[in-house]
């Protein structure tokens, strides 16, 4: 008894500074994820549940809807985290030349397009794709380009919601790839120099190596980001037309919200969880390097 | 007489004029690089200042070609159009029902309330707990924290569900404690405060301590004014996941009166003003112009924040 009000005196401080946070996490993170293993594993409606196995498992992956939104899925975690790497290093490379503040500056003006809402860019995307008066036929209409349907058409709706997430340069990469090149000891550059290095070997000796640690964390977070796209699918397609937009979350959101099938919407949710975590997994074992400046 | 240069003079002229060659070499190529970066901000920026060119566009000249790319009537008509046509409501989160306007005003007042206060609490809570895991030593700190780094690698779209059916359990759907609730259990702000805490100098603590100050006084008199610029990262970052979040208040809410602004343009997209371009852009920019200030005010902590996130990668 002693030995319990002693703990107590000397550790309640400690319990109540975390107590606030921890029950918050327990009651709308942990609880829920446990929630969810259950969930995958019963038939659920709003007033019952019963269990039925591995049903909702075997129904995700025999489903050719899910198969589908995968490929959709993979194709544009593909294509957006390729683009979005190398247009952020190419922008962060360019702008070294230039003092503080051209620097900071051109940061700036790459940041901003993400502190707005996604559903409000995809709101003005969908103006420009406007098959009739928007700008982007109209541009290329100036070209004698004829009219394409860049959301309607089955065959290339896909590439049109990638377009438009590539065409803004992700101001999250430019600022940490602009900062690692910042951080690079010149005097590795000036060695290099001695011993007869042009621009080039320099880049792929020394630059390319030593901002692995950057590349790393963004494919990692761009590809979770990509795995889960949702609004702007949400929003511009729908998951149309004929389902050939439909990405992995928009299809959980269908299936639990529009089919109130709940089992198998946290099924295809943990389904997801593994995609993810295989993913950031074989990039931290290829990626992950000791090099330390 | 003239005299032959000397070797000297002969190498340090033709030093300038290599110099000099190099210097034009390196005056053609900034010149391209910086055309290079100004169109690829041009490209990244232009569906921002399409949006704001086409709010001030007569709605009539939005569908009519060539687009006007810079307004040659602006106008504020879009904005009152919206306002006059969104529809009326109350002004339920505050539970003031009889307090009636435009949807778009209380989707701007419901956005406000649920950042500010999700923010706040958020900051205060992240706050003592980063200190906890910081500075002191208690019986199953590794443990907590071990579980909160876990947390951050779950996508939310495992919890939405069990999230939904709890918050229908308890009779919060529809209401502003649902919306905020869940939101609360963000782990990350912990992480950021708790690195930042660590690297701060324990004399003033034990200081305070010292001359019989409480816990809490030394948190409050001690930690947190040193952890401001921290508090300050964390909540610019909180306030912005909030004002842009969708999916979740999407999910619980189902009466136009309490929809967020996001939430709020998706629902007129999908009304009968979803091709009245005019009016949607002049939503669209009621709902950046003020994540917009935002960031200009809080520039520096922006790209802070952004370098210490990656710290932990």
């Amino acid at each position: 008894m002693a030995r319990i009000t002693r703990f107590w005196h000397r550790h309640k401080w400690s319990y109540f500074f975390i107590a606030p946070s921890m029950l918050l996490f327990f009651l709308f993170i942990g609880y829920p994820v446990l929630r969810a293993v259950v969930l995958a594993f019963q038939r659920v409606t709003l007033r019952s549940s019963e269990w039925v196995g591995l049903k909702n498992f075997v129904d995700v992956f025999s489903s050719q809807l899910f198969r589908d939104a995968m490929l959709h899925t993979f194709i544009y975690a593909f294509f957006v985290v390729a683009a979005w790497i190398l247009s952020s290093l190419a922008i962060a490379a360019l702008l070294q030349p230039f003092n503080n503040k051209v620097q900071s500056l051109f940061r700036g003006a790459f940041y901003l397009p993400y502190v707005t809402s996604i559903i409000v860019i995809s709101l003005v995307w969908i103006y420009i794709f406007q098959p009739d008066y928007g700008f982007l036929n109209w541009l290329l209409g100036l070209f004698g380009i004829p009219r394409v349907l860049w959301l309607q058409d089955p065959d290339l709706a896909l590439w049109s919601l990638i377009l438009s997430t590539i065409l803004i340069v992700p101001g999250t990469g430019v600022v940490l790839y602009s900062a690692s090149i910042g951080s690079i000891p010149r005097e590795l550059y000036e060695a290099a120099e001695v011993e007869g290095a042009n621009a080039v070997q320099k880049w792929w000796g020394i630059t390319v190596p030593l901002l692995k640690p950057t590349t790393l964390y963004l494919m990692v977070i761009y590809t979770i980001a990509g795995f889960q796209v949702f609004e702007r699918v949400y929003i511009m397609t729908g998951g149309g037309p004929i389902n050939r937009t439909t990405t992995i979350v928009q299809l959980i959101y269908m299936t639990a919200f529009s089919d109130f099938n709940f089992g198998r919407a946290s099924a295809q949710a943990l389904v997801l969880f593994a995609i993810i975590a295989a993913f950031s997994f074989i990039q931290f074992r290829f990626l992950s390097t000791d090099v330390e400046y | 007489m003239t005299t032959e240069p000397t070797a000297m003079e002969q190498a340090t002229a033709l030093v300038r004029t290599q110099s000099a060659g190099r210097n034009w070499r390196d005056r053609f190529w900034q010149i391209v690089i910086l055309a290079i970066l100004i169109m690829a901000a041009a490209v990244s920026l232009f569906p921002l200042y399409w949006l704001f060119v086409t709010a001030i566009t007569p709605a009539s000249s939005t569908v009519k070609l060539p687009p006007e790319l810079i307004p040659a009537n602006p106008t504020l008509e879009n904005i009152t159009n919206l306002i006059a046509l969104s529809g009326t409501g109350g002004l339920r989160v505050l539970g003031l029902e009889d307090v009636r306007m435009s949807r778009m005003l209380l989707w701007f007042i419901n956005t406000l309330l649920l950042a500010l206060v999700s923010t706040g609490i958020h900051v205060i809570f992240d706050t003592m707990a980063g200190y906890a895991f910081a500075k002191r030593k208690f019986p199953g700190s590794n443990l907590f924290f071990w579980m909160i780094l876990a947390a951050l690698m779950i996508p939310a779209q495992v919890t939405l569900v069990p999230l939904f059916l709890m918050i229908t359990q308890f009779k919060l759907v529809n209401t502003f404690a649902g919306v905020m609730l869940p939101g609360l259990a963000d782990v990350i702000g912990i992480f950021l405060l708790k690195q930042y805490i660590q690297t701060m100098p324990g004399e003033l603590e034990e200081a305070a301590r010292m001359d019989g100050a409480s816990e809490w006084k030394t948190f409050t008199s001690v930690i947190v004014p040193l952890a401001a610029p921290a508090m300050a990262v964390t909540a610019i970052f909180a306030f912005q996941r909030y004002w842009n979040s969708f999916l979740w208040p999407l999910v619980v809410l189902q009466n136009p009166d309490l929809f967020t602004l996001q939430v709020g343009l998706s629902y007129l997209y999908n009304s009968e003003f979803g091709t009245n371009y005019g009016l949607l852009m002049s939503g669209a920019a009621l709902a950046s112009i003020p994540m917009i200030i935002f960031f200009f005010a809080f520039q520096r902590y922006f790209m802070q924040g952004l370098r210490v996130g990656a710290v932990k990668g």
